[in-house]
């Protein structure tokens, strides 16, 4: 079956591996990503996505860090940890 | 969907890279074994990666300490039924496990002479409960982090190979009974495999999210537990769960016990502390059963908090700010994010939180999977075998001492690894496997796959966790649970699904005879 789907937002398959990899090891990081995903999950945009694919690379801890505001993110995730920090 | 799976073959398979997992895969990687690691999350997000607090061992670095001591604790924590011969095996070997893992590269935390510092925890006692002894090595406040890391990266250099985002469906168990393998997905690509073993071992870690409230993260589901009560082998103390007083009400995330160390304090509805009436002595700083067991009695009363009454507040603002910012700054953060609380000037709401599962699958201490048989009550599962919170060795009894899960992971994961070294497998043949290996992961894949209709997953399981929570939680009695029980077969589904791995079993039980 092809999907057809706005190639600005993600189809089904691409949304369902995202939140997978939101499964953290820190349930404070677990709670903040649902959260987000589910305010925005249905309309990130590429760009968005890309930023959170670097940031679900981070080791728990870091990414936590920079979620509680502990440390400050690079210029390039900046605009998606501004939102994980109001989530 | 084809018959059957494609075949993987390895001397070991190890579901699970948390810190008990990746322990036994590096004994078996160094020996020379070829050895898979599933895991559905990347290896270093397991679930261990959260432990703060340490791990315990008597290496006496502070003042003098002895295994025996230890053991005296761990003994006395479990209410007195915890197995005495592995709890004895696992203080004794602490010592040595820790160094291990110093000589890993772990950068433990030092004192100035060079030596592992260790820091207080309660519980930790010397001269058989007379006074307070340090006995937790640890790396800052994240210890499960700098344990996960240098176990994973040990693991590369020993060539383990780990199958990332890999969830196991189920045990493979052959007409006699053993355990030759996994059924497992690949989720990138929805794939499924049969991964052949000479030894299966589970690491699946704790199944916390079955409750309501949990500070576990989402991936604790206690697939491990599903994967033997499926192949049809009893768990043992399942009963058995540590709640943690101070978990903040709705989110779950745990507030250190060094809160109410630092002066914190637990009020009900009338802003009365409760605590002193329980516990005149100890007050606050109770034990963490004696402390839930009187928040739950508040609450059941009606003395709790909010607008439902189901909370009570734990109170730090008499500290001042200068304490709670330079002492408590993760506190603040937590309870700012999850509670919409700053403590500087309003109190935590917080509830008895599930914490730790002290049940699971019955192991000797070699990590061997045991399960009545023929008038043995013990009798081993050839081929089956689990390691850390998953694993019921029976160190902890009805209730875990501080520090001792990270030494249960390291201690029986190292000695599950050098059993299966012992037996000599890279010689051996791979037992056959059975004719319908993949049948009954194939048949529910395709069931889930072709369902059109029935109920989300999520809706089942948030039934199913507050059904346990409503009746299985801290206190609990005969109509409590009588009532609960079968709620949650029910919520699980779990009458027609065993129905139909009764069925399953019966046919395989048919062609085997
Ligand atoms: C907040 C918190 C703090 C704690 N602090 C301490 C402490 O200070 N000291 C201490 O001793 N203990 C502590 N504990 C307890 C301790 O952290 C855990 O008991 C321990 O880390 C469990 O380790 P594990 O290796 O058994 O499992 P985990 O680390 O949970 O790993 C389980 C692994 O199994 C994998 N897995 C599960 N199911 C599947 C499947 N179906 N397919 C494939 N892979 C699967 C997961 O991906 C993961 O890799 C703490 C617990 C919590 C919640």
């Amino acid at each position: 079956m092809k999907i057809e789907s706005d190639p600005n937002f993600l189809d089904d398959r691409q949304l369902a591996r995202i939140r997978w990899r939101c499964r953290r090891g820190l349930l404070e990081n677990d709670l903040i990503l649902a959260r987000f995903l589910d305010a925005k999950g249905a309309t990130l945009t590429e760009e968005q996505v890309a930023m959170l694919d670097t940031l679900l690379a981070l080791t728990d801890n870091e990414l936590w860090d920079l979620i509680a505001g502990r440390c400050e993110p690079e210029a390039s995730v900046r605009p998606l940890v501004d939102e994980l920090r109001i989530a | 969907m084809a018959k059957s799976f494609p075949v993987m073959h390895f001397d070991a398979v190890i579901v699970g890279a948390g810190g008990a997992g990746m322990r036994a895969s590096l004994q078996l990687a160094e020996a020379g074994l070829s050895v898979a690691v599933l895991s559905k999350v990347f290896p270093t997000r397991s679930h261990t990666v959260a432990a703060q607090g340490g791990i315990g061992a008597s290496l006496g670095n502070m003042s003098e300490d002895s295994w025996l001591w230890h053991m005296y604790d761990t003994i006395k924590g479990s209410d007195w039924l915890g197995d005495q011969d592995a709890i004895e095996y696992m203080c004794k070997t602490a010592a040595d496990v820790v160094y291990e893992l110093e000589h890993f590269g772990m950068p433990f935390d030092r004192n100035d002479d060079g030596t592992l510092y260790q820091r207080p925890f309660g519980g930790h006692s010397a001269n058989f409960g007379q006074k307070p002894v340090q006995r937790a090595c640890a790396v800052a406040d994240r210890t499960g982090h700098a344990l996960l890391h240098t176990l994973y990266q040990r693991n590369v250099r020993a060539r383990t190979q780990f199958l990332v985002e890999w969830m196991a469906l189920d045990l493979i168990r052959d007409a006699d009974g053993d355990v030759v393998g996994v059924t497992a997905l690949e989720m990138e690509t929805g794939e499924a495999m049969i991964l052949h073993a000479k030894a299966t071992i589970l690491a699946t870690g704790g199944a916390g999210r079955i409750f309501a409230a949990s500070t576990n993260a989402f991936i604790n589901t206690g697939d491990g537990l599903g994967m033997v009560a499926r192949a049809g082998l009893p768990l043992e103390d399942m009963e058995m769960w540590q709640f943690h007083p101070t978990g903040v009400a709705g989110a779950g995330i745990l507030i250190t016990e060094a809160v109410r160390g630092e002066g914190g304090i637990l009020l009900n509805a009338n802003g009365e502390r409760f605590m002193e009436r329980y516990a005149p002595n100890l007050k606050d700083l109770a034990s963490r059963d004696v402390v839930s067991r009187s928040m739950d009695q508040e609450i059941k009363e009606g003395r709790g908090c909010g607008p439902h009454k189901d909370y009570v507040l734990l109170k730090l603002d008499h500290l001042g700010p200068d304490v709670i910012i330079k002492r408590l700054p993760s506190i603040r953060e937590i309870s700012i994010k999850f509670a919409n609380a700053d403590p500087i000037k309003e109190p935590i709401p917080v509830v008895p939180t599930i914490h730790y599962m002290m049940g699971g699958i019955p192991t000797n201490v070699h990590g061997q999977v045991v399960a009545p048989k023929d008038g043995d009550p013990n009798s081993v599962v050839p081929g089956l075998f689990a390691v850390g919170e998953c694993a019921c060795v029976s160190v902890h009894g009805a209730n875990r001492l501080g520090t001792n899960s990270l030494l249960d992971l390291i201690v029986f994961g190292r000695a599950t690894g050098n059993f299966i070294v012992s037996e000599n497998l890279k010689a051996a043949p791979h037992k056959p496997l059975p004719g319908d290996a993949a049948e009954a992961s194939r048949a529910r894949l395709a069931r889930i796959d072709n369902a059109t209709s029935g109920e989300s997953v999520s809706a089942v399981a948030d039934t199913l966790r507050k059904t346990l929570q409503a009746h299985c939680g801290v206190f609990r009695n005969q109509g409590l649970l009588s009532e609960g029980g079968p709620r949650a077969a029910r919520d699980a589904h779990l009458d027609q699904r065993s129905q139909q791995d009764v069925q399953h079993r019966a046919r395989r039980g048919a062609r085997a005879r």
